[in-house]
């Protein structure tokens, strides 16, 4: 009864069905980017508005443009729109992260948490925390650069007589858990409260930004998302399998390396920032692809659901009460449950 | 035909594993000889220093390794071939986060303090976690499919693993016990906790090892397996319970002990080919042999102290695991 299974029997069925059928796939896939821009317009106010200081919704645009009361600026523009700002922008990056991941690497589990960059991310800023006693920006540093070498080492590694995305993802899988048990570790040997500190890091938090942070996070979207946007279309032509690729005029070892190292360039930026948000990369794409109801790699719906994840998921992080809840925990208890409840429901497309 | 090859290679491994067993009997902080070591294994209780150090320490940490190591690795061929996806891990179905969860609330609210103690927590998180995991699995669309399995394994575990953090953060007290629990370790437990779990471990391996066969089947494809008259979610089902059961087993007595499954059943495979059953025998060696390799290796890695088998399994298997991706080449084998 879906747009989707109306898409599959469409193959076999005359022109004219295969026309309306893609363009209800298209209007339905207009209407889930709409409604997710939607969801996140409306958990930026909520977030804007609501708490200790409240803000009423009237007077938002006045306050963003800089005609608030001192109290209003403090609320508004000093406290809670860094936040908002830095958790759309990581949502965004870990989404199209995951998306670019799974549809190039054409395999539901590989995002760059289960991969080792987020792992390699962690192991270096957590070394830089508890041997080097590194706090303010050389902590972001040490997991920018972590997590660029990581991916770097296993581009190398699985680079044998060309690319295989199969190996690359092993080899990912392997180098993670190098740096889980590096870890671990690290993690054993420290004082307890100092290593207390280092799990918060590992969970992911957006409720300290800098603007110099969340600005260089800004610049690399604006560089990488347009990649991202171009590559739909050969990653679609790719997806028909290597042969047909190549007959269609594709070059499917330059697309695949270039999704996979903007995948890598998202996730390395996005983690240095906010640290490893759990479950952001993973899950966006696949509940975006069940939204649209097709499969591909849906670029707009995945950042537009991982913005929309990691905002609400901060939302609620900073209303728990005394208790400072890092997002990454968010993410985890209210995403999973969503693709869990998605995946028992009886329509949609699979992966 | 690669069942001759296989059966060399499983000799091979046997006794590259009594080995490693008796290595593991004799070395550690106080070398043993030869003779000391039969003389304690012949003599249990004479009480002199050897045989205390062989019986009291070594004994339960090989026993528990051997036991741990091997669910591991039938458990990985096994969570493999049922998924069809090589990334597959034993931990995939929820099985360390339900046990983490379980260990957690073991030392917060009922204030447990021993490996002991966690065994029978750490077994029932496991279980409830793998069957919410595999219930979710059949609820939707086409049954317990390998990519819905997958998905609401990782996702489960997203969300335990979440809870546990939160409680963590808050739990100074909680997190300080917890820490050497999640970091997998055969250390530390007694003979009476390898009795406890291994009639578990059997009876998941019997599962596996029947479970063998009808995986062949599946391997090609639903459709061709259903032709050739398999019941596919029975098939499922008995896999699914071998896992449970051989990585409930592991984890309750080693720990969320990652890597053996997948590194075992990636070591098996070339040897093995498509034949499940030689597959998921071979694997369970490798596994143990690799876990004792591992808590071998961590005594004199870092002196004075040691290193737990979980992280030395991880530090070792990594480049092991990546060395054989690479020799196999351009092609793989799902």
């Amino acid at each position: 009864m879906s747009a989707q299974s109306g898409v599959t029997d469409a193959w076999a069925a005359p022109a004219r069905t295969v026309h309306t059928a893609l363009a209800v796939g298209r209007r339905r896939r207009l209407v889930t980017v709409a409604a997710l821009a939607g969801v996140v317009a409306l958990i930026a106010v909520l977030s804007l508005t609501l708490g200790t200081i409240p803000v009423s919704p009237a007077r938002l645009p006045a306050v963003l443009a800089g005609h608030g009361d001192p109290l209003e600026n403090l609320a508004v523009l000093t406290l809670r729109l860094p936040r908002w700002t830095t958790g759309a922008l990581v949502g965004i990056a870990l989404g199209l992260a995951g998306a670019l991941f799974q549809t190039t690497l054409r395999n539901p589990l590989a995002s760059p948490d289960i991969l080792g960059v987020s792992g390699g991310a962690s192991l270096a800023a957590v070394t830089a925390m508890l041997v080097f006693h590194a706090s303010g920006a050389g902590v972001p540093l040490a997991a920018l650069i972590g997590g660029a070498v990581v991916a770097a080492v296993i581009g190398l590694l699985s680079w044998r007589e060309g690319f295989a995305g199969q190996r690359f993802v092993l080899i990912g899988i392997a180098v993670a858990f190098l740096a889980s048990g590096g870890l671990s570790y690290l993690i054993t040997r420290a004082d307890v409260r100092a290593a207390q500190q280092a799990l918060a890091w590992t969970v992911g938090s957006v409720s300290d930004p800098s603007w110099g942070e969340t600005g260089l996070l800004a610049i690399a979207l604006v560089v990488l998302v347009p990649v991202a946007l171009w590559l739909s279309v050969p990653l679609r032509v790719l997806a028909l399998g290597s042969d047909a690729a190549h007959g269609l005029g594709a070059h499917p070892l330059g697309t695949t390396v270039l999704a996979t190292a903007v995948g890598v360039a998202l996730a390395a930026v996005a983690t240095a920032v906010a640290g490893p948000v759990a479950f952001v990369a993973f899950v966006s794409a696949p509940i975006a692809r069940r939204l649209v109801g097709a499969g591909g790699l849906q670029p707009v719906a995945s950042a537009l659901t991982g913005a929309a994840l990691v905002t609400a998921a901060d939302f609620v992080a900073a209303r728990l009460g005394d208790f400072q809840a890092p997002v990454g925990l968010v993410t985890g208890v209210v995403g999973a449950p969503y693709l869990l409840w998605l995946l028992t429901r009886k329509d949609g497309a699979i992966a | 035909m690669s069942s001759p090859r296989a059966a060399t290679t499983l000799v091979v491994c046997f006794v590259a594993l009594a080995l490693l067993t008796l290595l593991s009997l004799a070395l550690g902080a106080q070398a043993l000889s030869p003779a000391q070591l039969v003389h304690a294994l012949a003599h249990p209780f004479d009480g002199d220093q050897a045989d205390r150090i062989v019986i009291g320490l070594r004994l339960p940490r090989t026993a528990v390794a051997l036991v741990a190591g091997a669910s591991l690795g039938l458990a990985g061929a096994v969570m493999q071939g049922v998924t069809r996806n090589p990334l597959a891990d034993p931990g995939l179905l929820g099985v360390n986060a339900g046990a983490s969860l379980a260990v957690v609330t073991a030392i917060g609210v009922f204030g447990v303090g021993s490996a002991s103690g966690y065994v029978w927590f750490a077994f029932g998180g496991a279980a409830v976690a793998a069957a919410v995991v595999y219930a979710i699995g059949v609820l939707g669309q086409g049954g317990a499919t390998p990519v819905k399995l997958a998905l609401a394994g990782a996702a489960l575990t997203a969300t335990l693993t979440s809870i546990v953090t939160l409680v963590l953060l808050s739990h100074q007290d909680v997190f300080q016990q917890f820490r050497f629990w999640q970091v997998g370790s055969v250390a530390g437990r007694s003979l009476h906790d390898v009795g406890v779990v291994a009639p578990f471990a059997a009876a998941g391996a019997l599962l596996a090892i029947i479970g063998g066969r009808m995986l062949d089947v599946l391997a090609l494809g639903d459709d061709a397996a259903r032709g050739l008259g398999l019941n596919i979610p029975l098939a499922r089902a008995i896999c699914a319970v071998a896992v449970v059961l051989l990585a409930g087993a592991a984890t309750s007595i080693a720990g969320p002990v990652v890597f053996v499954g997948l590194v075992a059943a990636h070591a098996a495979r070339p040897v093995a080919g498509h034949d499940h059953r030689w597959l998921i025998g071979l694997s369970g060696v490798i596994g143990a042999g690799l876990l004792v390799a591992s808590d071998l290796i961590g005594r004199f890695i870092a002196p004075p102290g040691e290193l737990e088998a979980g992280v030395v399994i991880a530090i070792v298997g990594a480049p092991v695991m990546i060395a054989l991706i690479r020799r196999r080449g351009a092609v793989m084998s799902a």
